[in-house]
């Protein structure tokens, strides 16, 4: 672990504060960077932070804390972290929490709390954060004496990074922090003893492995359905070896976009509700899927009882709970991605090299191939003088984005344009909210994101209506010099909301038109010290992205004003079967070519 | 609730589930706000600590039509603090409840309720003017009989803890002393 790493220079049973034991145990754990802002319950342990190694970042609201954390999470690996102080502060980080637990996303959050004698009497700023956040963290704990802050610090960090990744939530009393204790920092033995009911299974059952490698190489129809798993547990390259070993196909959910190279012959895209023809259809025809850290998530299954009906299924997953919660898998493995592909991989040598034969996937593959001949994703290009095609801003953007560049979205149509026309070749190159479907994710997580990888571009690609829910954290982007760049694509609509109105409400729109000029974008990310850019026009959009690109020194905002009318494509609507996939318009005629 | 004739005995959508949870507080609340989250019904639950002062044993009758029983387990086996859960089968556990009910007994009808009691080997604990209270403990199902004999004469009111047990013994010698390694 990284904590032996440090070299405890204090001395053990030295006397310090609450606050400053919270502080080097942060330190301790190796944390770079945290996210917050003070306030009352919290005030004690934002005075050590003065001396602190630790950057700390001062976010405008709470919840941009919170997803600024699970942006760093999300590219670095390493868990974020956020603080800040009791009550409405605790609530308003509540939905990042969720988002990280749907997600998986390694985070731990500090909150303030009303001293010990005042809990339980309604006193000012006091909610009960760990009764809220109980169902929406991996664990929680209410730290009731400073001596305890340590371990449960160690706690935080050992259980929100093992296993399946997850948020964790240390609150802490004002008294606690303000309290004398005599210094200690538990062994990582210690830890594990003090959480006798927590032993997370990494290593795959060796005999399940094995027969697994026996369905894979008797399938003739066999894809690889890969989930966030893979991302968490760094499995990219295991996954590329076992997908090439064989000629696999592979789909990347929403979570996994990148964890398989889209430039690769072998990959299909995403497969879901917003996925590609071919990906959805691969795998409604599919005599086997691979599943690996993937929870046949409803937005990817469409109507479970019809979805993919002659497979097989081998499900890979950390998480036993995810075993059989959807569909009964035919083997499951209950362990980390890496290491059982690893295992995998080992396994199928051995049989292949004991004489046993892949069955032939040369039907299969041409099958598949032609599905992506005929559906690639398509969209009506503009005429000149007409709306900007949302599409063709994402195409601008893609071609134009140095190499490496991370890709932050929020949720909405502009989310599934991007997962669906960005190429994402390398892992950990896109985050979003999936789970819980955050409006207003992506310009926090991108600034977590770009204090997570300064090296990198960072695009956070957001929709007029998401913008609006945390635009005020590009003031915290400016003074803390943290330069993203922001594309909108303005379609004045709750487009995806409006998406549905027009197609299952007929055409009767409620409450989705926001405004195109309301606010002025361009002047409001001028006030917040960005420079803005407004595209209205095809022909603009081009030297938009390049100066935008050649901005380093401040966040960039680019308005792209898009035609409000483009809709998501191809699209499985609400709980209808995979095979009812509803195409764009110009390939429905060749609806039968998915047989 | 409908009108069942035989509300505590085991119904066949009834499991009964023996969880050790570390000895920390908010772990009931942990476990009831799973319960409720994930829409599984508890039928009857019991908690305290064990031998062990860091352990508490809860033992919570689930009502398996609302979720399967291993998707329960699973998900209950999440929480930090849950160290151990064995489904425990009726035929396999040994079991046991308490209740203590006031009935309505007249001076007239006093004696044919602790005739009734006695037979049960239950106990009186407290006599009134038109009333007494007894209590019996032993398998749920005995419960239900005493029960619904007492419904004659009137249950003025009455409570009963929930199930607590653990599993039989075994009653074959083992001649092994290796053991394998818990799961």
């Amino acid at each position: 672990m990284t904590s032996n790493r440090k070299s405890n220079n204090h001395k053990e049973g030295e006397k310090i504060t609450g606050a400053q034991a919270l502080i080097r145990g942060l330190e301790m754990e190796n944390v770079e960077v945290m996210f917050g802002l003070p306030g009352g319950c919290i005030l004690p342990a934002y005075d050590p932070l003065i001396e602190s190694s630790i950057r700390h970042i001062l976010v405008r609201h709470e919840q941009g804390a919170g997803h600024m954390a699970e942006g760093y999470a999300h590219v670095t690996g390493r868990p974020g972290v956020a603080m800040v102080t009791s009550g409405p502060a605790a609530t308003n980080m509540v939905t990042p929490l969720c988002d990280a637990y749907m997600d998986s996303i390694p985070m731990v959050a500090i909150t303030g709390q009303v001293g010990t004698s005042a809990i339980g009497t309604d006193a000012f700023q006091e909610c009960d954060t760990v009764g809220i956040t109980r169902s929406i963290t991996k664990h929680n704990d209410l730290v009731m004496s400073a001596e305890d802050l340590p371990m449960a610090i160690r706690q935080a960090f050992h259980i929100a990074t093992t296993g399946r990744p997850g948020p964790v939530l240390i609150d802490v009393p004002k008294d606690v922090l303000q309290n004398t204790m005599s210094w200690n920092w538990p062994s990582q033995d210690e830890v594990e003893d003090s959480l006798p009911g927590y032993k997370p299974n990494t290593k795959g059952h060796a005999r399940m492995i094995k027969e697994a490698a026996h369905l894979i190489l008797r399938a003739e129809k066999p894809i690889l359905y890969v989930g966030g798993g893979v991302l968490k547990a760094r499995a990219a390259s295991a996954l590329r070896e076992l997908a090439e070993m064989l000629q696999i196909p592979v789909v990347t959910t929403l979570m996994a976009r990148g964890a398989f190279p889209d430039n690769h012959p072998l990959c299909l895209g995403m497969p879901g509700m917003h996925g590609t023809a071919t990906a959805i259809t691969a795998m409604q025809k599919s005599d086997l899927l691979i599943a690996l850290g993937a929870r046949f998530d409803d937005r990817v299954t469409g109507r479970v009882n019809s979805f993919a009906p002659e497979a097989k299924i081998i499900h890979v997953d950390i998480d036993p709970a995810e075993q059989g919660k959807v569909r009964k898998p035919d083997v499951p493995i209950v362990g980390d991605c890496r290491l059982v592909i690893e295992a995998m991989i080992e396994a199928l040598r051995d049989l292949l090299q004991g004489g046993e034969k892949q069955a032939d996937l040369t039907t299969w593959r041409s099958r598949v191939s032609g599905w992506r001949e005929q559906f690639p994703l398509a969209y009506e290009p503009s005429e000149p003088g007409e709306a900007l095609k949302p599409q063709f801003c994402l195409e601008k953007l893609r071609d134009a984005a140095p190499e490496g560049t991370i890709l932050v979205s929020g949720v909405g149509q502009h989310q599934m344009w991007s997962s669906q026309y960005w190429n994402f070749n390398e892992p950990y190159t896109w985050v979003n909210s999936g789970g819980l479907g955050t409006m207003g994710f992506s310009i926090p997580a991108a600034i977590g994101a770009k204090v997570g990888r300064p090296d990198k571009t960072v695009w956070a690609i957001d929709g007029d209506g998401c913008f609006q829910m945390t635009a005020q954290e590009l003031v915290t982007a400016s003074l803390e010099r943290i330069p993203i760049k922001v594309g909108i694509l303005n379609n004045s609509y709750l487009g995806m909301v409006r998406q549905w109105q027009e197609m299952f409400y007929e055409e009767r729109y409620s409450e989705v038109y926001l405004s195109p000029d309301l606010p002025d974008f361009v002047k409001w990310a001028e006030a917040m010290g960005c420079v803005g850019i407004r595209v209205d026009d095809p022909s603009e959009v081009e030297s938009a992205i390049d100066r935008a690109n050649s901005i380093n020194d401040r966040p960039v905002v680019v308005d792209f004003r898009v035609d409000a009318r483009e809709k998501v494509f191809p699209m499985v609507a609400a709980g209808q079967s995979n095979d009812d996939v509803l195409l764009p318009p110009m390939q429905s005629s060749r609806r039968e070519f998915l047989r | 609730m409908s009108n069942k004739v035989n509300p505590y005995g085991s119904a066949p959508t009834h499991h009964m589930l023996s969880v050790l949870v570390q000895n920390r507080p908010g772990v009931l609340a942990r476990v009831a706000s799973l319960f409720a989250r994930r829409g599984y019904n508890i039928f009857s639950l019991a908690v305290a600590p064990t031998e062990q002062d860091d352990f508490s044993r809860i033992t919570i009758v689930v009502d398996v039509e609302s979720a399967p029983l291993e998707q329960i387990v699973k998900q209950l086996f999440k929480l930090i603090e849950v160290v151990r859960i064995s489904e425990l089968s009726p035929s396999q556990a040994v079991e046991r409840e308490l209740m203590v009910a006031t009935v309505r007994a007249s001076a007239k009808e006093r004696g044919d309720v602790v005739e009734l009691t006695n037979v049960f080997e239950g106990k009186i604990l407290s006599v009134g003017a038109d009333a007494v209270i007894v209590s019996l403990d032993g398998s749920p199902e005995k419960l239900d009989d005493f029960a619904e004999l007492l419904r004659q004469y009137g249950i003025i009111e009455s409570q009963r803890t929930g199930r607590v047990a653990l599993p039989k013994l075994d009653r074959v010698v083992k001649t092994s002393t290796s053991k394998g390694k818990a799961s």
